[in-house]
């Protein structure tokens, strides 16, 4: 026991979580005690002060610092990659380095966030199938719709996009891991801290957090210490966050095969690359804006209590100064994986591959100057409202020609419609509905309108649902050959696409027409006269609340008992699907020379990368096995 | 097909197809969008065009959607993949510059016309109030609002928006607490109330009727329910109604509320009605039908029905301590807790006997 206790891993872990509850009732009381607070013990002060630093004491006694600490202290560190790869499903619940293993652990959480969050959207839905109280009180709906952007927002799209590309990275540049390989183990870990901690807030006196997932001053300010929760656990995510980014952007630049050049990267690193120098950039920014929210609350500081000279619209400012960027952070992986599954799905070489880069790019420097667009009605100085709109609009020309440039992919084409090519195209067509009405959103006079109506809800939906939830499950099922080994089941795929695709737009379609006419978003209630509509989408709503569970059973009983997936099942050319399902452990027994583009598909004799020691391969049909490496 | 080979080339008469698909999927789709009722009544000055430039919005994207839309489903039918063609590839093409040039400049041009467009009637929305409009200030506290306006020199406070038709307002807006925002659909216009500042636009209500303000920034639990009546009144009625309120009965709202020379059931009828701004009480009439006083508002519950079974001590306890006993269907901590601070002993005695003897009327 003694053992288990010194060692890293669960029992150390929930050992160091009591010691740290007692570390910070100590320090609670001791503080309060020299400043002559009365009474000393305060539950709220503690709680505050546990909430930051607990999870520090959880992840030391996990094992996220162990190796660190060792070296820090001149000990003799072993690099026995005793913590590196998966021997056992027990593996993936410790502290582990292999970023194969990271990534199943990264998707698996953001997994199980995401369907606590949509169970919150079904409750929210019940609750509005009709006007009037039905199921929950207003603090607990309030509560239910923060708790639900929330959580898919900062603990599902977010850090799924990081495990996809966690996984399928490091193997497509050719490289053995990421450059940091126990940074990212911290980056993990500090996820399932983050969620944890969001959901205990539903256990406070006074209820969850319930300012909506913008949190805005003063009435995060006010509310009563849930809130505390919204405002530590973000700070835990976007850590998470920011570590990771930087984890890609040196492994993108420092990391690449011999003869990877930029241009000679798969569309997914570029968008990994992009994102990772938004979330570098903007994530800081949530983190001070709700730094400052906590200071106020817990130390009477008055950053926005407008009568002791604080600011209010200082804290939508420095939000969406994140916040905004953070949408881009949630959809431009997704465009990397849009553009592997059509490549190799319509056999064809990306169209404007160059563009396709540089509208990346195009986005990033945009992204970051059209923030006040979420604040046309807010009460800022009016001028400003025509140079946002006019940057908003401009986005919508590198997004084109990614729209554009996707559908001149398919163009002659073989497309090969399975399940990973249904929801691409489905992303295709959704995501185009979602830019447009961006655009009318950003047209200021149309804005002042619509805004904080349920347009916006149907907006953010066809953005992050019909965008990010429909590249995600395109992503999923196009590696999940390569993850596990295993072949998915195609018509369990199919279904599960049509029955999302049909349910997603009866849900969200009519969300536009209610929010034109007049239905403000987050409400509890709503008038009568939007009864009907509200009855048909909370109805659609389940439909695709199950639909999802299609998605669990293809992808639990596929796992355990589907057929063996081959080295490279769709005959890819980039360099993931050169190594076996699932990949060695090292993922390379020999380095890979990258001697082409990545989408070379129709080129005859077209190769991506060669594996050095083995024979220079004779001309052989694209997509081909190159190398000995596929034997595994 | 004719001559033309399935994995060839696309012909010219299929371009003429596809194109004449296009033509008339859009066609229909910009009728659709035309034919739904999508907005509420217009009714300010403003109001028709921004109508108006939702309708060229919408002319402008459907095309837009149908074409990427049957493009996509074409390229399916016509090249997705047949048994035997499982090791077939596309053709290597890896662009085409004079295409990516016109999917950059035309979709710049769109965007340039939309944002000029977009400017202009900005501009024009945001255009200074006439010299001489009236002006109303717009007060939200949770959960609710108050109006106060100068007609004649004589301040008028409210719980319901009166304005004449035909008129431009200057609306200016404020809080007492955390955010809310200023919207009445009918008006296309919103803003936040924001704690600091004072923000504010102008308008011209050009239809007579009864609408809603409606709170749309969320504002804590009573965000759902914080509404006010609105009435546009014609120019006649609006001098009648300004006549009534400021006759001295009506005026003696805020001097009998405070030094008791009143009536006692004239004091707790105006509090219900009118409530008392000067120290944020909200008046229960603004949430609460009582047909008494001729209150018809829904947020609250029906204080004919809700109260007729009960005590006068059960009406203080109300007031007072609104969440100890939530009537079925409704929310907890959505009145406000603050009636037993904001008045006095003497103005509770009154509001309750008030109550109390109109609810028990039959």
């Amino acid at each position: 026991m003694a053992a288990r206790l010194t060692s890293p891993g669960w029992y150390r872990a929930l050992l160091y979580l009591v010691i740290g509850l007692a570390f910070t009732l100590g320090l609670s009381a001791g503080l309060r005690a020299i400043y002559n607070v009365d009474p000393v013990y305060s539950w709220q002060s503690w709680l505050t002060i546990a909430l930051l630093m607990v999870p520090l004491f959880f992840l030391a006694g996990i094992g996220c610092f162990d190796y660190w600490w060792r070296w820090a202290r001149g000990r003799k560190v072993i690099d026995d990659h005793a913590d590196h790869g998966a021997h056992s499903w027990k593996d993936y619940f410790k502290v582990n380095t292999d970023h194969k293993v990271i990534g199943i652990q990264y998707i698996c959480v953001s997994f199980f966030f995401m369907f606590i969050g949509g169970l919150m959207a079904m409750l929210i839905r019940a609750e509005l199938a009709q006007p009037g109280r039905q199921f929950v009180d207003a603090n607990t709906y309030n509560g239910l719709f923060s708790i639900h952007a929330t959580l898919l927002i900062f603990l599902f799209v977010i850090p799924v996009f990081a495990g996809i590309a966690n996984y399928v990275l490091p193997l497509m540049i050719g490289a053995p891991d990421m450059a940091f390989p126990r940074l990212n183990a911290l980056s993990f870990w500090m996820l399932p801290v983050a969620g944890t901690i969001m959901m205990l807030s539903f256990l406070m006196p006074g209820g969850s957090f319930a300012a909506g997932w913008t949190a805005y001053a003063p009435l995060s300010v006010d509310a009563p210490i849930g809130q505390t929760f919204f405002t530590i656990a973000v700070q835990f995510a976007g850590a998470s966050s920011i570590a990771t980014a930087l984890n890609f952007l040196v492994t993108i630049i420092t990391m690449r095969a011999p003869g990877m050049t930029f241009f000679r990267m798969p569309l997914l690193v570029w968008a990994n690359f992009s994102t990772s120098l938004l979330v570098v950039i903007a994530t800081p920014f949530i983190a001070a804006s709700q730094f400052m929210v906590l200071l106020d609350r817990a130390l009477g500081f008055n950053f926005f209590n407008a009568a002791k000279g604080g600011d209010v619209l200082m804290y939508q400012h420095v939000f969406w100064f994140y916040s905004h960027p953070a949408v881009y952070i949630m959809m431009l992986p997704g465009f990397g994986i849009i553009s592997e599954v059509l490549a190799t799905r319509a056999r064809k070489p990306i169209f404007g591959y160059r563009m396709m880069a540089f509208s990346l790019l195009a986005i990033v420097v945009l992204g970051f100057t059209v923030w006040a667009h979420h604040m046309f009605v807010s009460g800022m100085q009016n001028w400003i409202r025509i140079p946002m709109m006019i940057t908003t609009a401009i986005i919508a020309i590198p997004t084109g020609i990614k729209i554009f440039s996707w559908v001149a992919t398919l163009w002659r084409g073989v497309l090969k419609m399975d399940t990973p090519m249904l929801w691409a195209t489905g992303f295709i067509v959704m995501f185009t509905l979602g830019g447009i009405s961006g655009v009318m959103l950003a047209m200021v006079p149309l804005d002042i309108h619509v805004s904080d109506t349920y347009f916006i809800v149907a907006h953010i939906h066809y953005v992050l649902f019909g965008g990010s939830m429909f590249t995600i499950f395109a992503g999923i099922y196009f590696w999940f050959p390569k993850m596990t080994g295993r072949m998915y089941n195609e018509r369990l795929g199919k279904l599960h696409f049509w029955l999302t695709f049909i349910f997603f737009n009866l849900t969200f379609a009519p969300m536009h027409l209610i929010g034109v006419q007049g239905m403000p978003r987050r409400v509890y209630d709503y008038a009568q006269q939007f009864a009907t509509w509200n009855l048909i989408i909370s109805l659609a709503s389940f439909g695709l609340g199950l639909s999802t569970l299609i998605f669990l059973y293809n992808v639990i009983a596929s796992w355990r008992g589907g057929p063996r997936a081959v080295a490279n099942p769709w005959r890819s050319l980039t360099i993931e699907w050169q190594v076996s399902s699932p990949p060695p452990i090292f993922n390379f027994d020999t380095v890979p020379s990258v001697v082409g583009g990545p989408y070379e598909y129709g080129v005859p004799g077209a190769v991506h990368a060669v594996f050095k020691g083995a024979e220079v391969p004779s001309p052989v049909p694209a997509g081909a096995p190159t190398s000995p490496a596929t034997e595994h | 097909m004719g001559e033309e080979t399935r994995r060839g080339p696309v012909s010219g008469r299929t371009w003429a197809v596809l194109i004449a698909i296009g033509l008339a999927a859009s066609a229909v789709g910009i009728a659709l969008g035309l034919v739904i009722p999508w907005f509420p009544t217009a009714g300010s000055t403003i109001a028709h065009k921004i109508d108006t430039f939702w309708d060229v919005l919408i002319i402008a994207s459907v095309p837009i959607f149908v074409g990427v839309t049957t493009m996509v489903l074409f390229s399916i039918w016509r090249w997705r993949q047949r048994p035997g063609e499982e090791s077939l590839d596309g053709p290597p093409i890896h662009g085409n510059t004079r295409l990516e040039v016109i999917w950059t400049v035309l979709p710049s041009i769109l965007i340039a016309g939309l944002c000029t467009y977009a400017t202009v009637l900005l501009l024009d929305i945001q255009s200074a109030p006439a010299k001489g409009a009236r002006v109303v200030n717009v007060t939200g506290q949770q959960f609710a609002w108050t109006f106060s306006t100068v007609e004649h020199g004589k301040k008028i406070q409210t719980n319901e928006l009166y304005v004449p038709v035909g008129e431009p307002v200057e609306f200016k807006i404020h809080t007492l607490d955390v955010i809310h925002d200023f919207w009445v659909p009918q008006w296309r216009l919103k803003v936040d109330a924001v704690p600091g500042l004072t923000t504010s636009y102008s308008l011209t209500p050009s239809k007579v009727g009864n609408y809603q303000v409606v709170c749309a920034e969320l504002c804590g639990l009573g965000h759902a329910f914080m509404r006010a009546n609105v009435h546009v009144l014609p120019a006649a009625q609006y001098t009648a109604w300004v006549q009534k309120v400021t006759t001295p009965v009506g005026a003696a709202v805020a001097g009998a509320v405070s030094n008791g020379s009143t009536s006692v059931a004239n004091v707790g009828r105006q509090l219900f009605i009118s409530g008392n701004p000067a120290t944020g009480t909200i008046s229960c009439g603004s949430c609460h039908t009582m047909k008494a006083a001729g209150t018809t508002a829904q947020t609250g519950p029906n204080l004919d029905k809700n109260l007729a079974q009960d005590p006068a001590s059960a009406i203080r306890e109300s007031v007072v301590d609104p969440n100890k006993e939530i009537a079925t269907g409704y929310a907890k901590g959505v009145m406000p807790v603050n009636y037993g601070k904001t008045l006095t002993k003497q103005q509770i005695d009154a509001l309750v006997a008030y109550i109390y003897k109109s609810v028990h009327r039959r």
